[in-house]
């Protein structure tokens, strides 16, 4: 590991300003996904500023009634919130489909939208990589590929993005806000990451220098009736291949409102507008749900070992609708 | 701006089992190598090192966290507790007690994380958290009944390569169930007396 400075920083101006002053340094959070990434030289930062200690680990309902989760709350103490599993409990169910009991102590939510791919050509500095090393080439194209992206993907990187809890957020319409040494500003988390092309290495819109101080939710009524469900390749602790996060209302037999976002498909938690469009005011049955995953999944382009994702997230869709229909009805 | 390369090192005090040791660490250094390297506390094991499997469960502040990725810089001014440190003096921890009388280990490398772990479950267990295996998340539902299903997934980051998990689930769920018992026997002191007290 290359040799760094560290510092902790004690409130949000002394953070900006201590990572300002050295185009070098990075915010530690948790340190689960960093650190694990420094042992293995993917980052080689040249200074740490320690952010676990900022005064931004609390969750408070805001004046609309959404909800505000600081970026330093771990991820255990979010999906612990009373009002987050009665409000919104797919948030809950995705937090605790991640990692481990341990991990989870650890890690912020700040850190968790910002943590790295888990593509083994990444992860692996003997290898070439667009995203790590730009212009390199990608490995796993022609490669070890079953995990990686079917929508949305480049010729250039095939990688997904990792997160559970991104995945329910995305949902749920969540605005990712932050500081930076000009001001404050917010980006809704549907355009927080880049869309792929030639640029792999530049994941997210947020600028150079800024710090995540939270995540808003906006008020969600249909969020009540929610549910992630993630399929992995063991029972737990492991990374999804693929994951939904869903939320449905219904009113005499038609769907009013439906949200809908796939995880370990894409390169971000893919929102799934084409299937929403074509599930709202229609029927409340498993062809109707089977049609609208066709609608979102014609944009998708599996790679030679990755199809099966395509059938998977088909099936994910209608199982998960179903069970929703089922307690709506209730 | 041109800035001075940064100290890679700094003096730190590390309050572990409730004694303070001082130690200038190599920024670098994780809490795990300063325990085992620096500290001669080698009752937290490395296994994958990588955040992956677990042996080197610790305590900071009372929850469960991975050694291996905690530098040991950003551990100071937390309170840690190793395996060394679960024990009353002689007097066992129940969950170490239940570990040695239902044999939850064969060859023992992953038990100290197994252990800090299992003491961790039971207290997160008792202030009513959820589980990815818990079928209502909603508060209203109430905290689920430890089942062996719930006590291996909120058990899963610890992983055990002899497979001891049969034994290991059985001594989890018998030092819960002693905690349980000992938690309802000192809430009904607890209302005797306020009922003395009124």
């Amino acid at each position: 590991m290359k040799e760094f400075g560290y510092q902790r920083a004690l409130d949000v101006s002394g953070a900006l300003a201590l990572l300002d002053a050295d185009p070098d340094a990075r915010f530690l959070g948790g340190g689960t996904n960093l650190v694990d990434l420094m042992k293995t030289g993917v980052e080689r930062p040249g200074r740490l500023v320690d952010v676990r200690e900022l005064p931004l680990d609390r969750i408070e309902t805001t004046e609309d009634g959404g909800l505000r989760i600081g970026a330093t709350v771990s991820n255990s103490d979010l999906a612990a919130h009373p009002d987050v599993r009665r409000r919104y409990p797919a948030l809950t169910q995705a937090v605790l489909a991640g990692a481990s009991g341990q991990l989870r102590n650890m890690a912020t939510v700040g850190g968790n939208l910002l943590q790295r791919t888990r593509c083994g050509y990444f992860a692996d500095v003997t290898k070439p990589c667009n995203k790590r090393d730009p212009g390199s080439g990608c490995p796993a194209i022609k490669g070890e590929h079953h995990n990686h992206a079917i929508l949305g993907a480049s010729d250039h990187c095939v990688a997904t993005h990792p997160s559970d809890l991104g995945v329910a957020l995305t949902a749920f319409d969540a605005v990712v806000t932050y500081e930076t040494a000009d001001g404050p500003g917010e980006l809704p988390l549907a355009d927080f990451y880049l869309p792929v092309g030639d640029t792999p290495h530049l994941e997210t819109a947020l600028p150079q220098g800024a710090l995540i101080t939270g995540v808003v939710l906006p008020p969600a009524p249909v969020a009540a009736n929610s549910r992630y469900r993630k399929v992995r390749e063991r029972a737990s602790y492991a990374f999804a291949i693929g994951s939904i996060a869903a939320a449905l209302d219904v009113q005499d037999g038609v769907v009013r409102e439906v949200r809908l976002a796939f995880g370990a498909v894409a390169s971000r938690p893919w929102r799934a507008r084409a299937a929403e469009a074509a599930l709202l005011g229609g029927p409340v049955d498993a062809a109707a749900f089977a049609a609208a995953a066709d609608a979102e999944l014609a944009a998708a382009r599996p790679l030679p070992h990755n199809g099966y994702k395509v059938t998977l997230m088909r099936n994910l869709v209608v199982a998960v609708l179903s069970e929703l229909a089922e307690e709506a009805a209730r | 701006m041109a800035t001075a390369p940064p100290s890679t090192y700094s003096a730190v005090t590390l309050n572990i089992n409730g004694e303070k040791h001082a130690l200038t660490v190599d920024h670098r250094t994780t809490l795990l190598d300063a325990l085992r390297e620096r500290l001669d506390m080698t009752g937290t094991k490395k296994g994958c090192d990588q955040g992956q499997c677990g042996a080197c469960t610790v305590l900071v502040d009372k929850r469960r966290a991975v050694a291996c990725l905690t530098l040991a810089v950003a551990a100071e001014g937390r309170e840690i507790t190793t395996i060394e440190g679960v024990a009353e003096g002689d007097q066992l921890h129940a969950v170490q007690q239940a570990f040695l009388d239902l044999d939850g280990y064969q060859c023992g490398y992953c038990t100290p994380g197994q252990i800090c772990s299992a003491v961790a479950v039971i207290e997160e267990h008792a202030a009513g958290w959820p589980s990815a295996a818990t079928e209502d998340v909603r508060p209203e539902a109430g905290p689920p009944p430890l089942t062996p299903e719930e006590i291996r997934e909120r058990m899963s980051g610890n992983l055990c390569r002899c497979g001891a998990y049969v034994s290991i689930v059985q001594a989890v769920a018998r030092a819960a169930e002693a905690d349980a018992a000992a938690r309802a026997a000192q809430a009904e002191q607890g209302t005797e007396h306020e009922g003395a007290a009124a």
